[in-house]
């Protein structure tokens, strides 16, 4: 019983992280209709920069902040330098331009930061547990918890009661009905890069302090997550995203362990077999977006 | 409210607009001097929906220009025309289903600096009631009626010296056909400016001060509400209409 609460604690933790990307990745779907692609990169940018902070002695917690600030920064000058370009676009160049993305951004690490892997030291508490009676739990887990249940709240702060956060959930129903309203194209869209970055940001911290390394493809198997999650959760649903990324990481935490260890290794394809199910009988995933919430 | 000047408030010199190889619109010159009410009526597929598109920004035009207030904003984008103070009231309404009545309102009056937003949202309240009633309800629930009203409320919360609308009566029963006629009515007894895209032809001329028949893209006809109903050459247009 306490493996399986550890165990859920555990999904959760990593599901946080899923669900803070896939909700980055969803709220560009919803406004642009651009699956992203190039989202890990957020986090590849971000990895070199905690090794080079870490060559020069700067603690985690500097690095934080740092970390968030850099990937607002790099999403919206993805944004400028790739996306503005094909707005509006069909949904498969929009694609390929993030598959574009993702591959120069990976190209230009490779030729002129390294091949090899950096490695950065982890935070010392990052494996400490702590015995919460039913269960004992890595510090880590919490931590993640609870900072994505308050940057989550905020979000939905932002979303809710904020103007732009009205004109962007109004932009991503029908963007020409809200430029008709007055709705700037550029703030909205630059916006939701912002917003999509600091959340890429925030996911990036964990993942980094995880993955204590830096190498071209680091945002790769980020990415994957997050656009599984927000797969999962129903392409752009905002809800959805963060239920999908969630579950992700519990079933992924719940696979490893319950699987016999003969097998443990084929995780991922577990994973996929029960995402090929969910698909055959909700093809639109968890959430269904509407109608209105498509045009 | 006119801006002083004297001269038309929108001024539109031989637009045209192109859907792909087919010209949608072709050299439409016409008027809006401040004050007036005046109608664009004409069959399905005459061009009305392309024109107003065109001129709120939606469609760009393959020639021909538009001045609003002495001023060319040929090409500008709706967002820039909006500030300029021209507004439309699309075709179909297009509310914004998931957001609440308020935050539709909330979405039109996002140009208007935020001091002045509660109070403009109150005089919407007050010339639409059932809005205030309905204020935290999704706008995707209304009924077709309601949902006229909030459209034409959401674009007037923008302050708009033109309110062009796009068939504001396309789909609503007889007696709500009514209420959106009264509405034109009290807009115009405001001093509002009007520009509207109706076929219902033989209710607009009524209450419009003059109007333009749009056939196959091209203006074939303009003058009084009254003048144009009583054009023999034009009697096939309003029979099927009127009943």
């Amino acid at each position: 019983m306490s493996g399986l609460l550890q165990n859920l604690v555990d999904g959760l933790g990593q599901g946080s992280i899923y669900a803070l990307l896939a909700l980055g990745i969803a709220v560009i779907f919803g406004v642009m209709h651009l699956l992203n692609f190039a989202h890990g990169e957020l986090i590849t940018v971000g990895a070199y920069v905690t090794y080079f902070c870490f060559t020069r002695g700067i603690s985690w917690y500097w690095i934080a902040p740092i970390l968030v600030i850099t990937a607002v920064l790099t999403s919206l000058l993805i944004e400028q330098v790739a996306f503005r370009w094909v707005r509006g676009a069909s949904d498969s160049t929009l694609l390929l331009t993030s598959f574009g993305v993702h591959f120069v951004v990976e190209a230009l690490f490779l030729m002129y930061v390294s091949a090899s892997v950096k490695t950065f030291a982890r935070p010392g508490w990052i494996a400490n547990t702590v015995d919460l009676g039913v269960a004992r739990v890595e510090v880590v887990d919490i931590a993640v918890i609870s900072i994505t249940i308050v940057v989550l709240l905020i979000t939905a702060g932002i979303l809710q009661r904020t103007m732009f956060g009205i004109a962007l959930r109004a932009a991503a129903t029908d963007f020409d009905a809200a430029r008709l309203m007055g709705v700037r194209s550029n703030n909205v869209i630059r916006g939701a890069f912002a917003l999509s970055g600091a959340l890429a940001g925030i996911a990036a911290i964990f993942w980094l302090m995880r993955a204590g390394q830096a190498t071209p493809g680091a945002g790769l198997t980020p990415m994957l997550k997050g656009v599984l999650a927000a797969l999962i959760g129903g392409l752009g649903s905002l809800r959805g995203a963060v239920i999908g990324g969630l579950a992700l990481g519990v079933a992924e935490v719940m696979l490893q362990s319950q699987l016999p260890s003969g097998i443990a290794g084929l995780t991922d394809a577990f994973v996929f077999l029960l995402i090929a199910m969910l698909f055959i009988f909700r093809p639109q995933g968890i959430i269904n977006v509407g109608h209105a919430e498509r045009v | 409210m006119s801006g002083g000047s004297a001269g038309p408030l929108l001024d539109v010199d031989g637009l045209t607009t192109n859907y792909g190889s087919i010209s949608a619109l072709r050299a439409a010159t016409l008027q809006v001097r401040p004050g007036e009410v005046v109608g664009l009526v004409g069959p399905n597929g005459a061009g009305k929906t392309t024109l107003v598109s065109t001129l709120a920004g939606l469609l760009s035009p393959a020639a021909g220009a538009v001045r609003f207030d002495g001023a060319d904003v040929t090409g500008f984008s709706p967002d820039t025309l909006l500030r300029r103070g021209l507004a439309l009231v699309p075709e179909h309404r297009r509310l914004f289903p998931d957001l609440t009545v308020n935050e539709n309102l909330k979405i039109g009056g996002i140009t208007v600096p935020a001091r002045d937003r509660a109070a403009l949202i109150d005089e919407m309240v007050e010339l639409f009631p059932v809005l205030g009633a309905k204020h935290d309800v999704s706008a995707g629930y209304l009924s077709g009626g309601e949902a006229q009203q909030l459209a034409i409320a959401r674009a007037l919360m923008s302050r708009p010296r033109l309110l062009m609308m796009d068939e504001p009566s396309l789909g609503l029963a007889p007696v709500l056909v009514d209420v959106v006629f009264d509405l034109i009515v009290r807009l115009r007894e405001q001093g509002r400016t009007l520009l509207v895209v109706e076929q219902n032809a033989t209710r607009m001329l009524g209450v419009a001060d003059r109007a333009y028949v749009l056939r196959s893209g091209e203006i074939v006809a303009e003058g009084t509400g009254q003048a144009l109903l009583a054009d023999e050459s034009l009697f096939d247009m309003f029979v099927g209409k009127h009943s």
